[in-house]
């Protein structure tokens, strides 16, 4: 099954074991993003798990975590839900023509005290 | 003391009072900041993928180099601190990494994490240590009430950052209260301002940024100091109505260098 | 030579599933010494037993070698059928064909030949077995109970029923661990000062029972039966026997600023204290990091006021010695501390409590008189939220928190939940939770009225982070089944903290040789059938230094604890082990490797007189082992550089042979 081919790469390049997950909610209790996404940190820990990935690849979710570590440091079971959400997004990115974000973009988005690092960051995490 | 500086885009652009203050105040404080030659950009944001290598290559090349000249690595900016930091513990503990990392570098022998890497608050803490610290102090800022913003990156992941306690940190408000000043505690100081999201998301910027202005505030503060660039842009740009400066800033007011570096 | 019988078993299809009998059976026949060789469905069975009886009468064996299961299932079995045939029960040997073979291998030709060779080495080893007989020592007809809580109270009152005297030692100034701090309790709802006062009480009273309070354990030697332990009697500056507990001095000492330890920080006691008004004994205490006339010399007003002259600033630490037969560990729990935790911001507010702490703010003998008050400005808490597992179930290699479920936390926390709504219907609870563990008698009933009739809150998901604000404390908390987060602005917020052992438990293990898990809980010598003693001979445990336990568990335990030590305490003699080590004095020189190897102190050296070839005497060092004290670890015959010391029924030579016969 093509899922979970893509289950055992998303798992293998983020190092996570969903299975270590308790369902206890905490990282979905502590992002900050949380309001912001269609799918949770917990979900996405799941969905990976069970394979459904599909909706996680289509979802403005994976755009909105701030990779503040937040469900990382508090997971109390150790799962890192975050590099989770990172290993999607790369996976939905890494495809030709889907980057989120591109240089045309950048002049819409200074103002003038718009720090490089801004940039630099956001190009590391919506583009490849 | 000398030690290996890396001081990140920003800081020789939009940021470099964070940058002028660390040299100006590290001299009173007997170090000497040796700036990496040729630095490249970390990227901002460390990639946790496993198979992202070539965006860690500038952090390596930046380890590398203060291996060779055997110093350690300091650097202010809290993202340049994240993902170097990263990078090194991925070089001492992922072997696979470390084994296509060398081989991408291979021109002269490998590299496994042997620097030592310090945010310049660590360097205060533990290399000049904040006892002497205060003694150096000539403009003590005392009253003066100060609420320390870790933001996300200086303590998080807490195992790899190793810096201080991921919840209840005492770093920055050591520093502030080694200056004279107060240091107020609240719950959002270890919380994200938003982040590289403010480009995709500016409400959740600006929602978070409130949040921990708001907190500060509540608490009693009547400043926020950082060592983020881009917290200090998200606090700031969502309507920060105290002053949000960088540490180094104040640390070179306290030491009485501050106008010699304006000059 | 020995007459050596074998038997092999099938044990149903588990051996013989993977090995062939038969062959074995047949293979063993004609090994040395061996004069007859059978196999049998179920040697165990009172008729595999039969015929081990009727072969060794009919072959006229000496030595018996069952091909079987591991010798820790059904070696005790087979010795006391060879005994029943007259053979010193020491002439058996099991060649473990089952746990160590058949179990492990699937192919029945590599299995068979493996439990060929395993039975060879028995058969080995047992042309070499001498008959041993157990050496005998007499017991101490009292118990020592380490630990003053519930546990220990319980323990201490059965064995005491049972006629034999008990002490127990307790670091506190009174007895009444944990559960005297509590309010009511689940899932009955009874007061828990109401039922525990009296078993307190009787303590007192009883004749059998001596308290050693505000004392500690601080040297133990000896073994079952005998051990010789030193308790350490802590100054507390009044005669105990004197004082009459009136509290007249509590009343006048002027150092009323000393955190209260009883009401956990949350009120001030004075520098002489009694801890609460029901403690036993009810004598006052001086806290010497507190008290003016300890420090400096300068106060003296509780001896002025005390009108019986109990006061004795001048007392110092006392040592006590007393002999036991028996140890029960009864040191029990303490909440985990939460400081690793702040993002539930306990460091940073007084209203984010523990739920220890929360006991102590509902109940009437607490720093408010059990009026549920927040400990910042004293208002009553209108919106309250709970958060269950803090630092419960956490990941092994996790930097904070444990990786067991702290099991009282579901049901005290319902317990918590159903009073608060019960006394203040106005205040909203919320209780967030992770699963709701409720096994146990009418416990999730409990749980569901706390719900159903009470309308608690209960919330499936986590608190990621509570921050204090103003008066209020925001909580950002997930709902999973809404899917949801939720920002709750919470009163009063209680963190159901993991329970971990007594942190005096660790260095109590050390001195008693008793093992423990990587928790520092103390491991059972057996997790199903035997849960109250310890692995090491004479020591057994009560409540939760073993693990977990809410109090109907942990009073079973504590009887079950003191049935083993009336069974241990009513023999007038134990029987050994004869499996011990002994020195060849004419080959030992004295040297101490031994010494320094024993775990157990079981060796010591004595001068002794020889012959010497020429008719002179020559006075040696050579070391001596008390059969009592040796629990045949082998150590020392590792240890031995001149080879002089040896194993009983383990010896070189024994071991050497069973070797052979395996590389043969």
């Amino acid at each position: 099954m093509n899922n979970q081919y893509l289950r055992e790469e998303l798992i293998r390049q983020s190092g996570v074991n969903p299975k270590k997950c308790m369902k206890c909610g905490k990282c979905s209790a502590t992002c900050p993003a949380y309001d912001e996404m269609e799918y949770h940190p917990h979900q996405f820990v799941s969905m990976v798990e069970s394979g459904d990935i599909e909706p996680l690849l289509q979802s403005e979710s994976l755009y909105k975590c701030l990779s503040c570590f937040a469900c990382i440091e508090r997971c109390p079971r150790g799962v890192e839900p975050a590099k989770l959400v990172e290993a999607v997004r790369l996976s939905a990115i890494r495809k030709q023509g889907e980057n989120r974000m591109t240089a045309n973009d950048v002049p819409a988005l200074l103002d003038e005290d718009t720090p490089q690092q801004l940039l630099v960051s956001a190009f590391r995490k919506y583009s490849k | 003391m000398k030690v290996s500086y890396f001081p990140g885009c920003t800081l020789k652009n939009k940021a470099k009072d964070l940058d002028m203050y660390a040299y100006k105040s590290a001299e009173v404080l007997g170090i000497t900041l040796e700036e990496i030659e040729n630095w490249q950009c970390c990227g901002g944001v460390f990639t946790t993928a496993k198979n992202e290598i070539a965006t860690k290559l500038s952090s390596v090349r930046a380890l590398k180099e203060a291996y060779a000249k055997e110093q350690s690595l300091v650097t202010v900016c809290s993202a340049c601190h994240n993902v170097i930091k990263q990078t090194n513990y991925a070089m001492q503990n992922d072997k696979d990494f470390s084994d296509t990392v060398n081989r991408y570098m291979a021109e002269d022998g490998g590299y496994f994490g042997e620097t030592e890497v310090y945010h310049y608050l660590e360097m205060l803490r533990d290399l000049v240590g904040f006892d002497k610290l205060k003694e150096k102090v000539v403009n003590p800022l005392a009253g003066k009430k100060i609420a320390a913003y870790y933001g996300c990156l200086l303590l998080r992941p807490s195992g790899v950052m190793k810096m201080d306690d991921p919840e209840n940190p005492t770093i920055m408000e050591n520093f502030i209260k080694a200056l004279g000043a107060e240091p107020v505690i609240y719950a959002q100081r270890n919380e994200c301002c938003g982040g590289y999201v403010s480009v995709e998301s500016p409400e959740l910027a600006k929602k978070n940024s409130n949040a921990v202005v708001r907190n500060a505030k509540a608490q009693g503060a009547e400043m926020i100091i950082t060592a983020c660039p881009l917290c200090k842009y998200n606090l700031v740009k969502n309507g920060a109505d105290i002053p949000v400066v960088y540490f180094t800033e104040l640390l070179a007011e306290a030491l009485g260098v501050k106008e010699d570096t304006n000059e | 030579m020995q007459r050596v019988g074998v038997f092999v078993c099938w044990c149903g299809s588990n051996i013989a599933g993977t090995v062939d009998v038969q062959a074995v059976s047949e293979a063993l026949k004609s090994e040395p010494g061996v004069v007859f060789s059978a196999n049998y469905q179920y040697m165990c069975s009172q008729a595999g037993q039969d015929m081990i009886k009727e072969a060794v009468k009919e072959h006229n064996l000496t030595g018996i070698v069952v091909c079987s299961c591991s010798p820790r299932m059904h070696e005790a079995t087979f010795r006391k059928t060879a005994a029943a045939a007259g053979i010193n029960p020491y002439m058996v040997e099991i060649a473990n064909i089952r746990e160590q073979c058949s179990w492990v291998h699937k192919d029945i030709a590599t299995g068979t030949e493996k439990a060929i060779i395993l039975g060879k080495a028995a058969i080995a080893k047992v042309n070499l077995n001498t008959p041993l007989t157990p050496g005998e020592s007499p017991v101490t007809k009292r118990a020592l109970v380490i630990g003053g809580g519930i546990a220990g109270i319980q323990t201490a009152l059965d064995i005491a029923d049972a006629g034999f005297p008990v002490d127990i030692v307790e670091t506190k100034p009174t007895i009444g661990g944990k559960m005297a701090q509590l309010d009511k309790t689940f899932p009955t709802l009874d007061c828990a000062a109401c039922i525990l006062t009296p078993k307190m009480v009787d303590v007192a009273q009883n004749e059998k029972i001596r308290i050693f309070s505000y004392s500690e354990v601080s040297e133990i030697k000896g073994f079952v039966g005998n051990f010789d332990v030193t308790i350490k009697k802590n100054a507390r500056y009044v005669k105990e026997d004197i004082c009459t507990g009136c509290g007249a001095c509590v009343e006048k000492c002027p150092m009323k600023k000393v955190p209260n330890e009883f009401n956990l920080g949350m009120d001030n006691r004075s520098a002489i204290y009694i801890p609460f008004a029901q403690a036993v004994p009810k004598v006052a205490t001086i806290d010497p990091n507190a008290c003016n006339m300890l420090k400096n010399g300068k106060c003296g007003l509780c001896a002025r006021v005390c009108t019986a002259g109990a006061i004795d600033y001048t007392q110092k630490d006392e040592y006590i010695n007393e002999k036991y037969g028996a140890i029960v560990v009864a040191t029990g729990f303490n909440p985990i501390s939460m400081d690793k935790f702040d993002e539930f911001a306990y460091n940073q507010s007084k209203d984010v409590i523990t739920s220890l702490e929360f006991e102590r703010l509902t109940n009437a003998a607490g720093p408010t008189a059990g009026h549920l008050e927040r400990p910042s400005d004293g208002k009553s808490p209108k919106t309250i939220v709970f958060v269950q597992c803090v630092g419960s179930r956490c990941d092994a290699c996790a930097e904070k928190g444990k990786e067991y479920c702290s099991k009282i936390c579901c049901m005290y926390t319902a317990k918590h939940a159903m009073l608060t709504r019960d006394k203040y219907p106005d205040t909203e609870v919320y209780v967030f939770y992770i699963d709701v563990r409720t096994p146990g008698k009418n416990f999730d009933e409990f749980y569901r009225r706390a719900v159903e009739e009470y309308g608690v809150k209960y919330v499936k998901g986590m608190v990621g982070k509570v921050t204090p604000e103003g008066d209020k404390l925001k909580v950002q908390a997930s709902d999973l089944i809404a899917n949801k987060q939720l920002h709750i602005d919470a009163d009063l917020v209680v963190l159901a903290a993991a329970i971990e052992p007594d942190k005096s438990a660790r260095p109590l293990a050390t001195m008693l040789t008793a093992s423990m898990d990587t928790n520092d809980f103390f491991t059972e010598a057996h997790p199903k059938l035997r849960p109250v003693e310890s692995p090491t001979a004479g020591v057994f445990l009560s409540g939760a230094c073993q693990g977990p336990k809410d109090i109907p568990e942990t009073v079973s335990q504590a009887g079950a604890a003191a049935s083993k030590v009336i069974g241990l305490l009513a023999k007038d003699k134990l029987t050994g082990n004869p499996c011990v080590a002994h020195s060849n004095e004419l080959m030992c020189n004295g040297c101490s490797s031994c010494e320094k190897v024993c775990a157990y102190g079981a060796i010591t050296y004595e001068n002794k007189e020889f012959r010497m070839p020429d008719r002179t005497t020559k006075i040696r060092r050579v070391a001596v082992v008390n059969p009592a004290v040796c629990q045949g670890c082998g150590a020392c015959t590792v240890a031995c550089p001149s080879g002089a010391m040896d194993l009983n029924g383990f010896a070189s030579n024994q071991i050497m042979a069973e070797v052979d016969a395996i590389c043969k």
